[in-house]
């Protein structure tokens, strides 16, 4: 699968591009809970050898993982959808800031841009003022030119001041999840 | 550990002990820098209080994450021995993470359960663990074979013995009394971590 960029070359989808970019800063371990958007991304880091990828039972106890990691010496990114960020609040504030945890989380973006389940739309509204509230780095990827960079230099921000980031993937970008009843 | 193997198989068959003293037991038993990561209350008062070692986490807050930061770093440290030291009601706010650790079959992860039946340090109110709950069949039935009551001290220092060279996942879960715990852990998060990455290695 590919996609047509700007100047008409074809070039990686965005799934590709987030896994280099994990793959190139050392990000081996990824935790997850399921979402459709990130069902390629989860495919493809599961079949190289390269990550360990483990589904948790809940965005929380992934997080924790990925904490442990980090502190034995193994980085880390969590994968949730956007209602999964909304059971985080308690591990971000009351774990990963105060321990200074490098705590990575990807997020796709529901509840926007052609939600259909009124339950993520109201998550969607709670999600960026909880990351202001926190004080957490966090950028919204609309754009595919824009992937690598953002998610390149997020990383090594998170990583060099010991700092949670979030990166929220945009419907814009992934085309988001299609009501198709 | 066999089926057919003679052991407690209901917390009802097992004695009463005591937090500070198992805790105590266990440290003593750790001659190989294992990672003990304490969860929040009195476990991790205890853990404290028996002896600051560099290779032990005192989690502060996210009540029931002890097991899978532990699970972190024995999949960041698959050389080293890891130990997740829980209380009944933590547990019981993140049981998924049994499923996990017996689906990853993480050979160098024990956990520890301190059993009271009661969230002792909010006012001791009674678990679900006061009504049947049975956190080591609830351990089994996630896919942890090798999970047991430990009947009396003897038989919790052999089963910690074991966790500590034979593949896990384990769990062991003891019961306990009521007394408070023998101190206070210092809350300064951010020492807490840095000296634990050094006692792993991680930071020099």
């Amino acid at each position: 699968m590919s996609t047509v960029g700007e100047e008409g070359r074809v070039g990686p989808p965005w799934h590709a591009i987030v896994h280099e970019t994990l793959k190139r800063n050392q990000v081996r371990l990824v935790t997850y809970v399921p979402d459709r958007v990130l069902t390629p991304l989860i495919a493809s880091v599961h079949a190289d050898a390269f990550f360990t990828a483990i589904p948790a039972t809940r965005e929380e106890e992934a997080a924790g993982i990925v904490a442990g990691a980090w502190m034995g010496g193994m980085r880390g990114v969590v994968l949730m959808q956007t209602s999964g960020f909304g059971t985080l609040p308690n591990a971000v504030a009351s774990l990963a800031l105060p321990f200074q945890i490098p705590l990575l989380m990807i997020v796709s973006e529901r509840g926007t841009l052609g939600e259909f389940n009124l339950g993520q739309a109201l998550v969607c509204r709670v999600m960026r003022p909880v990351l202001d509230a926190l004080a957490i780095e966090s950028h919204t990827l609309q754009r595919l030119d824009e992937v690598e960079f953002v998610i390149d230099r997020t990383i090594k921000q998170a990583f060099a001041t010991q700092a949670p980031a979030a990166l929220i993937l945009s419907p814009l970008l992934t085309g988001g999840k299609v009501f198709t009843a | 550990m066999g089926a057919s193997e003679l052991r407690p198989t209901q917390p009802g068959n097992t004695k009463v002990m005591n937090r500070s003293d198992l805790t105590k037991r266990l440290v003593a038993r750790l001659k190989h820098e294992e990672a003990v990561v304490g969860g929040i209350g009195n476990t991790n008062f205890d853990l404290w209080a028996a002896g600051r070692r560099p290779q032990n986490f005192y989690m502060l807050g996210s009540m029931g994450l002890a097991s899978p930061i532990a699970l972190g770093v024995a999949l960041a440290q698959p050389a080293r021995r890891v130990i997740a030291l829980e209380g009944d009601g933590s547990l019981l706010m993140q049981l998924g993470c049994l499923a996990t650790i017996a689906m990853l079959r993480q050979k160098n992860l024990a956990i520890v359960v301190m059993d009271n039946a009661m969230y002792q340090v909010t006012g001791a109110q009674a678990s679900a663990t006061a009504f049947g709950a049975d956190i080591a069949a609830i351990a089994r039935g996630a896919g942890i074979a090798k999970s047991s009551w430990a009947a009396d001290e003897a038989d919790f220092e052999q089963l910690v013995e074991r966790a500590l060279v034979e593949d896990g996942p384990w769990l062991i879960a003891a019961r306990i009394d009521d007394k408070p715990a023998a101190g206070q852990t210092e809350r300064d998060p951010a020492q807490i971590r840095d000296r634990f990455m050094r006692g792993l290695g991680v930071k020099k």
